[in-house]
């Protein structure tokens, strides 16, 4: 087990980004502390650790911290190299990888968080419009295999594991119809078995469905009623 | 694979993403051919080379490599020309994350506040973008401050001696910035509000490797009053 100076992890049980990030130390071997952060009443040491964006996650090594969970990664990838790299040799396969976690964060991400936590019809079906666009280009992409299987749980893997499961959780809390198998076979197929993967289930399995429904569902009905 | 196959770059002059892969071209001296795009009639070449945005700056690489949006073309380029001039990224990992992650804020929340501030068409809209990105103006004051105390005196550059990452990352904008502060009479890099990034201005603009690429101001003008309508008014003096 890698232990090259203490590492801390400040994160939430529910966030997709702090899951990232652990799926990542945990395929490294590496040993961490972990820190539930409570996002109603923010720890000091988090404010610290991330004044400009105030969020989890942050990893802090060796006292310095670091913010933005695909920056992370890239720093966990380039810092622990002897076990399990997340990113490929090539220099294009990178920057494939980097694209498409870019474009899942950016657009389908974003997006889609905006559709569920929408309190105007109108620009909910507008933004669910927007978003089932960029399932349609990562399906077509899926159909050449973007998304690895079960032994390539790379950076961009770990990065799709908002598509692959806190989108299912969100459109379900939320009462939008987003990713669906009939729409979108191709993903719905890896969808299911990165859920089932067993690499991610022995190192980290997934928060547990009802509960994140829950958790999202309260945070959205929040989120639209201070609108 | 370094080296190896024609380079092309599907460009445009007055855009600041552009910039950040010319600049990169510039520092690792490939030699490639600009292909300047007309936005409002696409070419086939650009939709066929990035069909996911439609937009540039896209790299075109040999036969069969399209890498698109500039941070990952930047990365790209300092990988694959790795042993042709200097790092464009740091080479240790902290620093590499702190550099990643300020581009990933000016990229996700402080480009849209200067655009905002073009785009503004009433002063109360304009002084809220303004104060937006002033606010991040001030956090990279204060990067700038805390990485070069101690190595250059508040002189030099983000990544050091030379240009890196996240010069060319904040540094593609400041032609925009010029052209704002005149057009908009605000103040957004100066000597009292920035000196650090006042300072790094200067030197990053008469830098080699992005002098030539930094738009002219009056060419600028005229671009901008394409897209922001308020530029068109006669009583803005340039």
């Amino acid at each position: 087990m890698a232990n090259d100076g203490e590492v801390k992890l400040f994160g939430t049980w529910a966030s997709p980004f702090a899951f990232r990030v652990e799926l990542a130390l945990k395929l490294k071997g590496v040993q961490y502390e972990y820190i539930q952060e409570d996002l109603t009443d923010k720890s000091s040491d988090l404010l610290k650790y991330n004044p400009v964006h105030k969020k989890v996650p942050v990893l802090v090594h060796r006292g310095r911290p670091i913010a933005e969970s695909q920056v992370i990664l890239e720093y966990i990838d380039e810092t622990w190299k002897t076990d399990y790299p997340l990113l490929p040799q090539d220099p294009y396969e990178r920057a494939m990888a980097r694209f498409w976690a870019r474009f899942i964060d950016e657009k389908f991400l974003s997006t889609s968080w905006q559709a569920a936590c929408s309190s105007s019809e109108a620009e909910r079906e507008k933004l669910i419009e927007e978003a089932l666009g960029y399932l349609k280009v990562l399906e077509e992409q899926q159909h050449k295999r973007l998304l690895g299987g079960n032994d390539t749980i790379g950076f961009l893997e770990i990065c799709s594991s908002f598509v692959a499961y806190w989108i299912i959780v969100i459109q379900e809390a939320a009462g939008v119809d987003l990713l669906t198998e009939s729409k979108f076979p191709n993903l719905w197929k890896w969808a299911v078995e990165f859920q089932g993967c067993p690499a991610i289930k022995q190192k980290l399995p997934l928060p547990e469905k009802d509960r994140l429904v829950a958790f999202f569902s309260a945070m959205i009905e929040k989120i639209k009623r201070y609108k | 694979m370094a080296g190896g196959g024609e380079v092309k770059l599907l460009g445009l002059w007055a855009s600041p993403y552009v910039m950040r892969v010319q600049i990169a071209l510039s520092i690792k001296s490939v030699s490639h051919q600009v292909l300047e795009q007309n936005l409002e009639e696409k070419s086939q070449l650009l939709i066929q080379s990035n069909p996911v945005y439609k937009r540039v700056p896209v790299l075109i690489h040999g036969d069969n490599i399209s890498i698109c949006e500039s941070p990952v073309i930047v990365q790209y380029i300092d990988e694959v020309w790795s042993s042709s001039g200097p790092a464009i990224l740091p080479s240790d990992p902290y620093d590499r994350a702190i550099a990643r992650f300020w581009a990933a804020y000016l990229n996700d929340k402080w480009a849209a506040s200067l655009r905002a501030i073009a785009a503004a068409d009433n002063e109360e809209a304009k002084e809220a973008a303004v104060e937006k990105a002033a606010e991040g103006l001030a956090l990279l004051e204060g990067e700038f401050t805390r990485s070069s105390c101690g190595r250059h005196n508040g002189k030099g550059f983000f990544g050091g001696d030379c240009i890196g990452y996240l010069d060319i990352m904040l540094g593609c904008f400041l032609g925009w910035v010029r052209l704002i502060e005149k057009l908009d009479l605000v103040v957004l890099v100066d000597e009292s509000t920035t000196p650090g990034l006042a300072g790094w201005a200067e030197r990053f603009c008469s830098d080699p490797a992005v002098r030539d690429f930094m738009p002219e101001t009056g060419k600028l003008a005229e671009y901008a009053k394409k897209f922001f309508p308020k530029y068109k008014n006669p009583k803005m003096l340039l």
